[in-house]
């Protein structure tokens, strides 16, 4: 790697004054089991500022899904803690929203309610009619205001999980988890997901950390590439920065003469 | 909805072919299908009544001869011969006891119809004749008076599907409220499995006698119907062991994904019940009640036959007992009734599954 490169890849860094949005503090992760206990992650640290998109790749079953559970509160936290805006996380909850791989929609219901049985839990006092105008103006960003009322199982996979993302932009929670959520869709499905993510993203600003095992979505999306050691005793083992200018466009990025020397670090990462 | 109904009962694709044909639609693939969906039943049901009558026949005959022997046996050649003629001539007083024939069997279903349409027009003219007293006697605040002839075979079979269903919304009332409690806790799932697996395999029979001791009790100074009560009650107990086991299975099996997304939503323990535990088991607890709906209708024949509570349990019983020429006759028809309502329900039930299950 030339030394050109090398700035391009660790460029001086310059102070985020943003505040943090999310702290995992010495987290790790231990299943006991008959043999003794198995560690999956130890000692994690990670520090999120407000606003940033995070994303996190790294081998399967290194325990990023299950970083990311724990930052959920769907998955306990056996050592360290997490605080997101300052307060100690302590079970699930509608301001931690996650956007889950399969898309998990109620298939008994049509989209809109999908919507909105979050929205009814985050805004109980708003009105019916100001209840139902934040479910269609998220579901109309992910493009499917003429499909409110359709049942979700009558949804195609790519729709349902436009269903997901709009849920999960509609509960405005303070950090959006992204598990892995195109991991399950054809490649251009998941272009034009990417897309429909990054545009109300966009507007939307909220720090959001995505799990990933496609290093392409990681450059195109994410502000910072966090790349996870393989398990046991899983750790963060690099993270580089992707100071690409926002709004970003994927034809831009593709070409930008920077995007191979990024993608190639990454794949230099995952290959060792 | 007109339309959904007759592709979830299955009868248009039952239809399809006939109507491509008259179309004049790939004749030769539909004309197969008609050979398939309809010729080759309609074979095998002459078949079925092919064999039937031909057993029918080499009993009777057997039994003939007996007959025919045992008159030589006890009265000679002349009584032997007598006995021939008689049994020949097709008199009531001596023809043998054994399976009756197809045409037997029709022509004792018709009589049965006859019967009815008899005992109806009685029941009609009995109606009219009292009306007027009964104006009056309601007026007095006094009970009606009501027919108490005999009942008619369709009589019967009208009481037995009363009974079935009092049996099966018993089933249901009890099976699915239990079902979702207990599917809900671990703990009380663990607590009370030995109850449900030692009681679901017992039988009706035994059911129904503990039932009986219950219901003597309890209603010892009531007039209601108690061989009702006691019937419907004993075929609840006997068919809410599949709804309670699917519905408690259904409720402990919620996709994993949907729990998860209850827990980031924060649904309160009402909302997560009737919001997702319930309409995600439904397909599971429809499943359990149409399996308990033909257990229901099942041993509810065995249940009236010794509850001695009006219905077709009874009606099979009598004419066993009665021991008319056609009494045999009457119990084969009473049998493919059975059978026909049996398949009924079980496709009503299959309808209403259908439409409840939402992963089509």
């Amino acid at each position: 790697m030339s030394v050109i490169a090398k700035d391009i890849l660790k460029p001086e860094i310059i102070e985020d004054t943003r505040p943090d949005m999310l702290v995992c503090k010495d987290i790790a992760k231990i299943y006991p089991t008959p043999k003794g206990d198995y560690t999956v992650l130890s000692d994690l640290q990670l520090t999120i500022k407000k606003g940033e998109f995070i994303s996190i790749i790294g081998h399967s079953g290194c325990g990023k899904s299950t970083l990311l559970t724990m930052i959920a509160g769907l998955n306990e936290i056996s050592k360290g803690a997490v605080y997101v805006d300052g307060d100690e996380v302590r079970g699930a909850g509608p301001d931690r929203a996650v956007v889950f791989q399969s898309p998990s929609l109620f298939p008994w219901m049509t989209a809109l309610q999908n919507v909105m049985i979050g929205v009814k839990q985050v805004f109980p006092h708003a009105t019916k009619k100001q209840k139902q105008d934040i479910c269609k103006y998220y579901l109309d960003k992910v493009g499917l205001g003429n499909d409110f009322n359709k049942r979700a199982s009558e949804l195609s996979q790519g729709m349902q999980q436009r269903v997901g993302i709009a849920r999960g932009f509609a509960l405005k929670p303070k950090v959006l988890l992204l598990d892995e959520p195109f991991g399950m869709l054809d490649s251009l499905t998941r272009g034009e997901l990417q897309d429909v993510l990054l545009e109300v993203w966009q507007k939307e600003q909220i720090t959001a950390i995505m799990v990933t095992h496609d290093v392409d979505e990681s450059i195109f999306l994410a502000d910072r590439v966090i790349m996870m050691t393989s398990g046991p005793f899983a750790k963060i083992g690099d993270e580089l920065r992707i100071p690409f200018e926002r709004p970003r466009n994927r034809v831009d990025i593709l070409e930008h003469p920077d995007y191979y020397q990024y993608r190639g670090y990454l794949m230099d990462f995952l290959n060792h | 909805m007109k339309e959904r109904i007759l592709q979830l009962t299955g009868i248009q694709a039952f239809l399809a072919p006939w109507i491509s044909v008259i179309k004049g639609e790939e004749v030769q693939k539909n004309v197969q299908a008609l050979l398939k969906s309809y010729i080759y039943p309609l074979l095998s049901i002459l078949l079925f009544i092919g064999i039937w009558h031909a057993g029918a026949t080499y009993l009777f005959s057997k039994e003939a001869t007996a007959k025919i022997e045992k008159a030589r046996a006890e009265r000679g050649d002349a009584g032997a011969l007598e006995m021939q003629n008689c049994i020949i001539s097709g008199d009531v007083s001596c023809q043998p006891n054994t399976l009756p024939s197809p045409a037997k069997v029709w022509d004792a279903y018709l009589s049965l119809l006859a019967d009815h349409k008899i005992i109806s027009a009685k029941k009609d003219a009995f109606d009219l004749k009292v009306a007027k007293t009964n104006e009056k006697r309601i007026a007095k605040g006094q009970d009606p008076i009501t027919y108490t002839g005999r009942p008619s075979f369709v009589d019967q079979i009208k009481t037995s599907l009363k009974t079935v269903f009092a049996g099966f919304l018993l089933a249901a009332f009890i099976a699915i409220p239990i079902g979702i409690v207990i599917g809900l806790s671990t703990t009380l799932r663990t607590s009370f499995n030995w109850l449900i697996q030692i009681l679901k395999p017992v039988s009706p029979v035994v059911w129904l006698l503990l039932v009986f001791m219950i219901v003597k009790t309890v209603m010892s100074d009531s007039d209601m119907d108690k061989s009702f009560m006691i019937s419907f009650i004993s075929v609840g107990l006997c068919s809410m062991w599949a709804t309670l086991v699917n519905t408690s299975m259904g409720v402990s099996t919620v996709d994993k994904d949907f729990v998860n997304v209850a827990k980031v939503l924060k649904l309160s323990i009402g909302q997560n019940i009737f919001k997702v535990v319930l309409p995600s088991s439904l397909p599971m607890i429809f499943t359990g009640l149409r399996i308990t709906l033909s257990v229901a209708w099942m041993v509810l024949i065995a249940i009236e036959l010794l509850a001695q509570s009006p219905g077709l349990g009874s009606f099979v019983w009598e004419e066993f007992q009665n021991g008319a020429s056609d009494s045999n006759a009457k119990i084969i028809v009473a049998m493919f009734v059975i059978g026909m309502i049996g398949f009924m329900l079980d496709r009503i039930m299959m309808v209403v599954q259908k439409m409840m299950s939402f992963n089509k």
